[in-house]
């Protein structure tokens, strides 16, 4: 945009910035910003990735097979969709899984956090702050670090090979547990890589803490699992600093899907306030006091507090996170017992399940109605960035007047930043992005 | 070491056409050939083409040309086209991966792309004919180079 422009902008003109193909975030969506003068008139996220319909295809599936349906919704977070599917239909069938398998699924999970997170701080977020276009040309001057992001990377698929089966689209989740445990020995084998793993989480943090980050903040309502002892990953009541606190059963009672004719993702919020924020920052921001001493004093060290508020920190958040899941796959590998059974059997019954586990961009609610023999009568799926759609759009609304002056390229930029802060898994929420902003 | 990775999702119809050609090879690959299956997400990618003398990767293409058609593109020496690849995970693509690989120094000596363009890639399960018959026709042309001393 032309200075000339700018200064016909400030006396009330429309103009647009439109980013018609968002570059850096997982799908396919755009965005579309209307300012009328120096005031933002409309903020639309539009995702246009086809819808998949993955509740209806699960309606008369058995039950077992949900996990593995269900995990093919997303190649970067398919074990969150197996854990919420198979924790859901468990809690239909009155099944409860603990000790080694639970500590397995905690790892497995762990393994996706390192290998998602690593993703986005490295390959899609980072940029942004060292001012590349993408993660090519900022490998040229940082070969070892791109390096280091893709070996910590690549350890959290290592945990999805040794427990999951394969690396990409696990297959060894079953409802009841495992299709084959892991023996002690595959499991320290993962010591050493986590253990490098661990120093090069730590690096990462020290690395993102040096990035300059805009001035921003809101009032967010985070929403996040919270557990009596552990950070949040599998199991937890689902909280807010609002005051929610209510299980995963009562989770239609309070949130509600609305349709946005501009978007094929639903827009999930809160029935009573609205708008709201899963992931990252709201499980540290609700569950600071959840981290290990270890990984507390780490983010203290590179000045972080116990609550951070600037969404352009997520880099930091997410960079905690990778380092408390290696720090607790460690643990989870250092006291691993094989356990007796693969799995606990399971008796069909008609009955209702749910379950809302951790994803790495933040809560996934699942609910499941079977019938007596066992089969899907009714699916219900909503994925973090469904739930995240509105406070991205309420984002920009509020980030854009200080940065309005700014030459068009520039201010786009700092758009579909704000847009990557939440990581956006686009092809979950359908569920692709491309930014248009128009002035007036 | 050759190495043969088929790339795509089942659950997206034509996207899966890389899967059903390395599947078709798998029972005819040669000593010191490997056939292996991806979902095309980069990184994975990178790991799985370190230390093979020869990658070859058959992928489904979106490139406007006739559904069935099969391009060949010399990745160890040249990009390829932009936004051609449809990727079931658009995060880090395959050629995002090979240009990254490219400016690490981690190409393998030869890295060659096999691009079935594909019709239909929504949600659902099979090819369409005319993708079918293309890998049943490329799985022979590969079949033939894994031969290759």
């Amino acid at each position: 945009m032309t200075k000339k422009k700018d200064k016909k902008a400030a006396k009330g003109k429309t103009r647009t910035i439109k980013v018609d193909y968002l570059a850096r975030v997982e799908g396919e969506g755009a965005l579309y910003i209307r300012l009328k003068g120096d005031e933002v008139a409309d903020v639309k996220l539009k995702i246009f990735e086809p819808p998949r319909f993955f509740e209806a295809f699960l309606r008369g599936r058995a039950f077992r097979e949900a996990p593995d349906i269900t995990s093919r919704i997303c190649g970067i977070c398919p074990v969150a969709y197996q854990m919420s599917a198979a924790h859901a239909i468990e809690a239909a069938l009155g099944l409860r899984v603990d000790g080694p398998l639970r500590a397995l699924r905690r790892l497995l999970y762990c393994g996706e956090w390192i290998e998602s997170h690593t993703l986005h701080i490295y390959m899609l977020h980072a940029p942004d702050f060292l001012g590349y276009p993408d993660a090519i040309r900022m490998a040229k001057d940082f070969p070892e670090v791109v390096q280091r992001g893709l070996r910590l990377k690549k350890i959290g698929n290592e945990i999805m090979t040794v427990v999951g089966g394969r690396e990409v689209h696990p297959i060894n989740v079953r409802v009841g547990g495992f299709y084959r445990a892991p023996r002690v020995e595959e499991l320290r084998a993962l010591i050493e890589p986590l253990r490098w793993a661990r120093e090069a989480a730590l690096e990462t943090l020290r690395w993102a803490a040096g990035f300059r980050f805009p001035k921003f903040e809101r009032d967010y309502e985070f929403v996040s699992l919270r557990h009596p002892e552990e950070y949040p990953l599998n199991e937890g009541r689902i909280v807010s600093n609002r005051g929610l606190d209510i299980s995963a059963a009562e989770f239609e009672a309070h949130f509600v899907e609305e349709h946005v004719p501009y978007s094929n993702a639903l827009h999930c919020v809160l029935r009573e306030r609205g708008a709201y924020f899963v992931g990252p920052m709201a499980r540290y921001n609700l569950n600071f006091d959840r981290l290990s001493p270890y990984v507390q004093d780490a983010a203290r060290s590179v000045g972080m507090r116990p609550s951070e508020r600037n969404p352009f920190k997520s880099i930091l958040v997410r960079s905690v996170e990778v380092l408390y899941a290696c720090d607790e796959a460690l643990r989870i590998v250092e006291t691993y017992r094989a356990p007796a059974e693969d799995h606990q059997e399971a008796s069909p019954r008609a009955a209702e399940g749910h379950a809302c586990t951790e994803a790495p961009r933040g809560i996934l609610y699942h609910r499941y109605r079977l019938d007596a023999a066992g089969a899907i009568e009714e699916a219900k799926i909503v994925p973090p960035t469904s739930q995240n759609q509105k406070t991205i759009e309420a984002d920009l609304w509020r980030f854009i007047p200080p940065y309005v002056r700014l030459p068009q390229e520039e201010l786009r930029g700092y758009c579909e930043q704000a847009v990557r802060n939440y990581d956006p898994c686009i092809s979950c929420a359908t569920h692709f992005l491309k930014l248009e902003v128009e002035r007036g | 070491m050759k190495r043969i990775i088929g790339i795509g999702n089942d659950f997206r119809r034509d996207d899966a056409a890389g899967l059903v050609v390395a599947r078709a090879l798998k029972a005819r690959a040669p000593a010191g050939c490997e056939v292996l299956e991806a979902s095309g997400e980069g990184a994975q990618l990178m790991e799985l083409w370190k230390g093979a003398e020869a990658v070859i990767l058959i992928d489904a293409l979106q490139s406007g040309h006739n559904p069935g058609a099969i391009r060949r593109f010399a990745a160890h020496r040249e990009a390829l086209p932009a936004r051609s690849f449809r990727y079931s995970t658009h995060a880090f693509s395959l050629g995002e991966a090979i240009e990254l690989a490219r400016a690490l120094g981690e190409i393998p000596p030869r890295l060659e792309v096999f691009g079935i363009e594909g019709r239909d890639f929504s949600a659902g399960e099979g090819l369409t004919p005319e993708v079918a018959a293309a890998a049943r026709a490329l799985a022979e042309e590969i079949s033939a180079i894994m031969r290759e001393p």
